[in-house]
């Protein structure tokens, strides 16, 4: 059966009919055609396809995208902001933080989401708030190393 | 997952009526972290879903003044927290950090902050998961919940609400919509351990939450006026472990009285074998965890 909904996606709307059991990842991808987010694991432990639901972080594989009528969705398709990378997206150039690269929108909107919380976390917090995101190449130090530099003043590394 | 009808209702009333309209063949999807996997597995298979998404109302962490049992601290009684709060919510509620460091630290302890954004705390608990971190700590601190259906409402007590691996008491057209939480006892001191040999998101090998109260006894000694001890992931629910408790109450503290009353869990755990440990292994992790939980709550008693 299908519903009629409204979503925000990168802050453009879009009318769409889906069926009930489309579930948000899907109805970016194969709806909206914007395959950026992954679907890792498909029960909420990987993180490969975390995006911003109303601003705040989630697992899109989680969320059946009918019931999220009038909703905003941010993926890593609206972070670069007129022709010009995120912070965190241009850090993960700059430091290698990522190698496959399947992860890497999700530890990406994972970071933002983070640094939208607290500008300025410590390593620690870091380490504790990226846990959810699995990396199966393991290339956490580079990842924790983007984050590290995506913060702050020191931002140099979007030269 | 199976085709099915779903109804965005915007209030409880509306809610309550689909859930009249359509009964077994409904289920109630609040953040729907836990029933989208079902659905996914074809473990449930309803044909109208009821997301509760949009439904106004439920949503805020109060201080309540409800009567609780026991003299409460800083003259709050508890926590009233609406069942559609996200678990987020009360991860990050400074209102609940202050008032319930436990609820607050258990919480924390719920898998990660992409899911606990999208879980509510009635969700959670209605979804009677033995493996979830709040229903010990929501125990040993005596909560209890509100379902609300189309006739009135019922108070039921946590402990009395899980009734089986993933049952719980919900009768046919409730909706559970507030979870009442006490304030612990003035003197009191509470711990929850979770065990995690694993990774830090992964459900415990085994939790304990324990909630000490002391008194003066005599000669001047101090005694365990009330203790309230309950464990997670060791059994079909979460599980109340009382035996314990009575060994303890009116008694002093000791080492030998504290070893000699965990002991007792491990006739009332009745843990599964699975890749967080055997099930004699987690039997013997209950007795050691339920010790260090009732020794750190000591330690923690202001």
């Amino acid at each position: 059966m299908d519903q009629s909904i409204t979503l925000k996606v990168n802050g453009t709307s879009h009318e769409l009919e889906v069926p009930t059991r489309r579930l948000l990842v899907d109805c970016l991808r194969y709806d909206l055609g914007l395959t950026g987010t992954k679907e890792g694991c498909s029960v909420g432990v990987c993180g490969a396809c975390t995006v911003l639901v109303d601003g705040k972080m989630a697992a899109s594989c989680l969320i059946l995208a009918a019931t999220l009528d009038g909703a905003e969705i941010t993926t890593i398709e609206g972070l670069a902001q007129d022709g010009r990378l995120h912070p965190v997206q241009q850090a993960f150039i700059d430091y290698g933080g990522f190698q496959c690269g399947i992860c890497t929108p999700g530890q990406i909107m994972a970071a933002k989401s983070l640094l939208d919380l607290n500008p300025s976390p410590s390593e620690q917090e870091i380490r504790e708030w990226m846990m959810g995101n699995l990396c199966r190449c393991t290339g956490y130090y580079k990842i924790l190393e983007s984050i590290v530099n995506a913060i702050g003043p020191t931002q140099e590394a979007s030269k | 997952m199976i085709d099915f009808q779903l109804h965005c209702p915007n209030t409880l009333e509306e809610a309550l009526g689909l859930l009249g309209t359509y009964g077994d063949d409904a289920r109630v999807m609040a953040g729907g972290t836990a029933l989208v996997i079902q659905m996914k597995q074809r473990l449930a298979q309803p044909e109208h879903v009821i997301s509760l998404r949009g439904v106004a109302g439920f949503n805020l962490i109060e201080e309540s003044t409800e009567e609780s049992t026991g003299e409460s601290s800083n003259g709050v009684k508890g926590l009233k927290i609406g069942a559609f709060c996200s678990q987020e919510q009360v991860a990050t509620s400074s209102t609940v950090r202050e008032k319930l460091p436990l609820v607050w630290q258990a919480y924390r302890q719920v898998a990660t902050p992409r899911i606990r954004n999208i879980a509510t705390v009635g969700g959670g608990l209605v979804h009677g998961d033995p493996s979830q971190d709040p229903p010990p700590t929501l125990i040993a601190l005596g909560a209890s919940v509100t379902l609300t259906s189309a006739g009135g409402q019922r108070v039921v007590p946590v402990e009395d609400f899980l009734i089986d691996y993933y049952e719980t008491d919900v009768r046919p057209g409730e909706i559970l919509t507030d979870v009442f939480i006490p304030a612990a006892p003035v003197g009191s001191g509470a711990a929850y351990l979770k065990f995690l040999p694993r990774t830090a998101d992964d459900y415990a090998t085994v939790a304990v939450a324990a909630v000490v109260t002391l008194e003066e006894g005599p000669g001047g000694v101090n005694v365990c006026q009330d203790i309230r001890i309950a464990l997670g992931a060791v059994g079909i629910t979460a599980i109340h472990a009382t035996q314990a408790e009575d060994m303890l109450r009116g008694q002093p503290l000791t080492e030998e009285n504290i070893r000699a009353a965990a002991a007792t869990v491990k006739d009332v755990v009745d843990p599964l074998d699975d890749y967080r440990g055997s099930a004699n292994y987690k039997r013997e992790m209950s007795e050691v965890f339920t010790r260090r939980a009732i020794q750190q709550a000591l330690e923690n008693v202001h």
